[in-house]
């Protein structure tokens, strides 16, 4: 009984009791799941282009923020740093197409999803050799992105906004917005659907192959890059957040792997609820749930839809 | 020739000139006391691992280049690069145990774990310096393994006293809240027994906050419930990037950061200074000094740094960690001396040193010997103690550097010594067939 009331009363009681903390929860979530639906969105581009699974995304959004931190080391303006951020990450595109993608073409998708391991374990090895194992500390100021928090007083308590988070919010969201109106307006964005659809077609309507690669793990570089600055404001730029980009796994079983508003829409309710879970019902069986929670709200849903919210329902025949 | 004859002959000039330098190395293992470093540089815990990991090969060079070594003997100094994973950590093992270690520093709770049933089979004792698992400071069951100078048990018996000296008294603990926000592996689980005894003594709710490992870099949950529960004192047992994030978390919250306190572990310079001038006032275990005041110090700054022989960055000489990481081969190379006044031998084994450790005796006229006076209390290991449950000190951040914040304080030995006689009991209950020591003592 006692145990049926830990789930199924107290959180909702606490949560009519110290609504502040409801909505600082919220919000919590809210901007955790607008990060979480960035990364995914650069799983979804290469997956929609390719048919691969980029395992090493999470490496690109550590060795992206690395650059930038180790360019500004380097004496180069803040953005200068950014700029040539940016052209390292075309050139590891241009590199990945050249030398993993174009030998592989017509190469089973596993083999594809492999040979992402191999880059994976590439630049984190190239990475360390490059810039050191250490954690270093993002250079938010010189970015001139806020800092700082306000407080606002709410069901007598009060909510606490940081201004990075604001930030971060409004940045990942125009981000996703714009590449939503590119990949879906642009005449590249067209081709990269045809793509999609099928490599075969999109070559014999001449369509290159190789030009939309570049052009999406570019686009996913940028999503990296970005991704990697809001993170290592928050906390340090370290190989340890290469991990979190594994958030995105759920996030990509919930919204399915070839839809830009199933990212979003599945980073929002992973972040959201991951943040509940592990706040009203955790401390039930210890706490610390917050890193597996995020695959059983995503399991739940594909009780009901397999394919993921957004994904495309795929019928063979056997 | 064609390009792949070239690529070929490419490969195969590396890999013989890789085995040519390799070779050498090899050769000394016959020649010198093999001292194995398993260290961990890259992955997501380096950022602690890698000043701790230049500390323990600076202070081993030092004695190489300033002495010949240890007795006339040069030390002969393998990294083995684990990642902080209890895998690779025990693959490490493998690839050292046949080059007759005398000593073996896990530097890892996990592996440390893993290595103490084999410590006792192959004959090489387990150095795990305020690491590892408290209960092995029970040398009637963990003959070979160490965990000097203090036990994790003693470091959460020292934090339960700093606070209660701060509320004044421990009859003022009652009705308060106490956090430990730990890292959710074996490390960072370690204090509960202890303070869930010293909770129910002394009549304060312990509240815990794990964090997994994946979620080092994203606490904002943690933190909510922090909130929620407004704990009057956090207890940090953190490792890498956990560390600097939670006093980042601190004060993004708003909690006291001078009510957090962390475990020596989550006391690294790196970590404080995350949190910017704010942090000031962030406090964590100690039992070595900071700085470069200290004799010896000036000696690895000559013998090693101005030689080109280490890869820290020499800005950042005296950290917390790198000093703990020198520490921590003081112990080492003191082992090893212990072990050839007894055996009258040179060039000892694994046998030697363990006989060495449990002879340790490192007295104020010895540390003034080397340059150590102010960096570190006295110690003594005995058969039956192998912690020797130590004087720590409380270290506080001052905003650009650690300083001393508290005199050194005893653990509460008393309490924590019979948990521990009886959790190493429970161990080998656990574990059917565990032998019952048959080492003889030398003290």
């Amino acid at each position: 009984m006692d145990l049926l009331s830990q789930i199924f009363v107290e959180p909702f009681a606490l949560m009519v009791e110290m609504p502040d903390l409801l909505v600082q929860t919220l919000w919590e979530g809210f901007v955790s799941g607008v990060l979480y639906a960035l990364i995914a969105l650069g799983f979804v581009l290469i997956f929609k282009a390719s048919g691969v699974f980029n395992f090493a995304q999470g490496i690109m959004v550590v060795f992206a923020a690395l650059t930038l931190v180790g360019f500004y080391a380097m004496g180069v303006p803040a953005i200068g740093a950014l700029v040539l951020a940016v052209a390292v990450m075309f050139a590891l595109a241009w590199t990945v197409e050249r030398v993993v993608l174009r030998p592989l073409v017509n190469q089973p998708d596993i083999i594809l999803f492999m040979a992402t391991f191999g880059l994976t374990y590439f630049l984190i090895g190239f990475g360390e050799l490059v810039f050191g194992g250490e954690p270093k500390q993002m250079i938010t100021d010189e970015l001139m992105l806020p800092t700082g928090a306000s407080d606002f007083e709410f069901g007598g308590g009060y909510v606490r906004i940081q201004h990075l988070d604001i930030a971060a919010a409004v940045i990942a969201s125009i981000m996703i917005a714009t590449l939503g109106v590119f990949f879906s307006k642009t005449r590249i964005g067209r081709a990269l659907r045809a793509v999609a659809d099928s490599h075969k077609a999109a070559l014999s309507v001449g369509i290159s192959l190789n030009q939309i690669w570049v052009i999406v793990w570019f686009a996913a570089g940028i999503v990296a890059l970005v991704t990697g600055i809001m993170w290592g404001a928050r906390s340090d730029v370290s190989f340890a957040l290469q991990i979190i980009a594994l958030k995105a796994l759920p996030v990509l079983i919930l919204g399915g792997f070839t839809s830009i508003p199933g990212a979003i829409v599945g980073g929002l309710i992973i972040g959201i609820g991951e943040k509940l879970g592990e706040f009203y019902w955790g401390p039930i069986i210890g706490g610390g749930i917050e890193s597996w929670f995020a695959y059983v709200i995503a399991l739940i849903f594909l009780l009901f839809r397999p394919q993921g919210l957004f994904g495309e329902k795929i019928i063979e025949r056997v | 020739m064609s390009l792949r004859h070239l690529t070929i002959a490419a490969i195969a000039g590396a890999i013989v000139s890789t085995t040519a330098l390799v070779a050498p190395a090899s050769a000394q293992t016959q020649e010198g006391i093999y001292v194995p470093l398993l260290t961990y540089r890259t992955g997501a815990f380096a950022g602690s691992g890698i000043p701790i990991a230049d500390g323990m090969h600076d202070y081993l060079t030092m004695l190489n280049e300033r002495d010949g070594g240890i007795g006339g003997v040069p030390i002969v100094i393998e990294e083995c690069e684990t990642g902080y994973d209890t895998k690779r950590g025990v693959e490490c093992y493998e690839s050292v145990r046949a080059k007759n270690p005398v000593v073996v520093n896990p530097y890892s709770t996990g592996i440390t774990l893993q290595l103490i049933p084999r410590a006792a089979v192959d004959r090489i004792p387990v150095l795990s310096m305020a690491y590892g698992l408290s209960a092995s400071a029970d040398g009637e069951t963990f003959p070979w393994v160490f965990n000097p100078p203090v036990t994790y048990w003693d470091g959460a018996s020292v934090f339960v006293k700093h606070i209660a000296e701060r509320e004044g008294g421990f009859e003022s603990l009652a009705g308060k809240t106490v956090g430990l926000l730990h890292l959710d592996a074996p490390y960072g689980r370690e204090p509960i027994p202890v303070l869930e005894a010293l909770a129910e003594e002394h009549g304060f709710e312990l509240k815990l906050y794990p964090v997994a490992a994946q979620d080092m870099q994203n606490q904002g949950s943690v933190w909510l419930n922090i909130r929620r529960d407004r704990p009057d004192y956090i207890y940090l047992q953190g490792w890498g990037a956990m560390n600097p994030t939670a006093v980042r978390e601190a004060i993004r919250t708003g909690f006291p950061i001078e009510n957090m306190i962390g475990v020596w572990w989550a006391g690294g310079d790196e970590d404080a200074r995350a949190g910017g001038a704010d942090a000031a006032g962030y406090k964590a275990l100690s039992f070595n000094g900071a700085g470069t005041d200290f004799p010896f110090i000036q000696d690895v700054i000559t013998h090693v740094h101005d030689k080109g022989l280490s890869q820290f960055p020499r800005e950042r000489i005296g950290d917390m960690l790198y000093n703990r990481g020198m520490y921590n081969s003081m112990l080492i190379a003191e082992a090893i001396r212990t072990a050839q006044e007894i055996t009258g031998k040179s060039v000892v084994t694994g046998e030697d040193v363990r006989r060495g450790l449990e002879n340790l005796n490192v007295t104020e006229e010895r540390l003034a010997e080397m340059g150590m006076t102010g960096f570190a209390a006295p110690l003594d290991v005995t058969c039956e103690n192998h912690s020797g449950n130590h004087d720590v000190f409380v270290a506080e951040w001052d905003g650009e550097k650690w300083t001393v914040g508290q005199d050194w304080t005893e653990p509460m030995t008393e309490r924590v010594r019979p948990l521990i006689l009886q959790a190493a009991q429970d161990y080998a209950a656990a574990n059917p067939g565990w032998p019952a020591r048959t080492e003889t003592c030398d003290n």
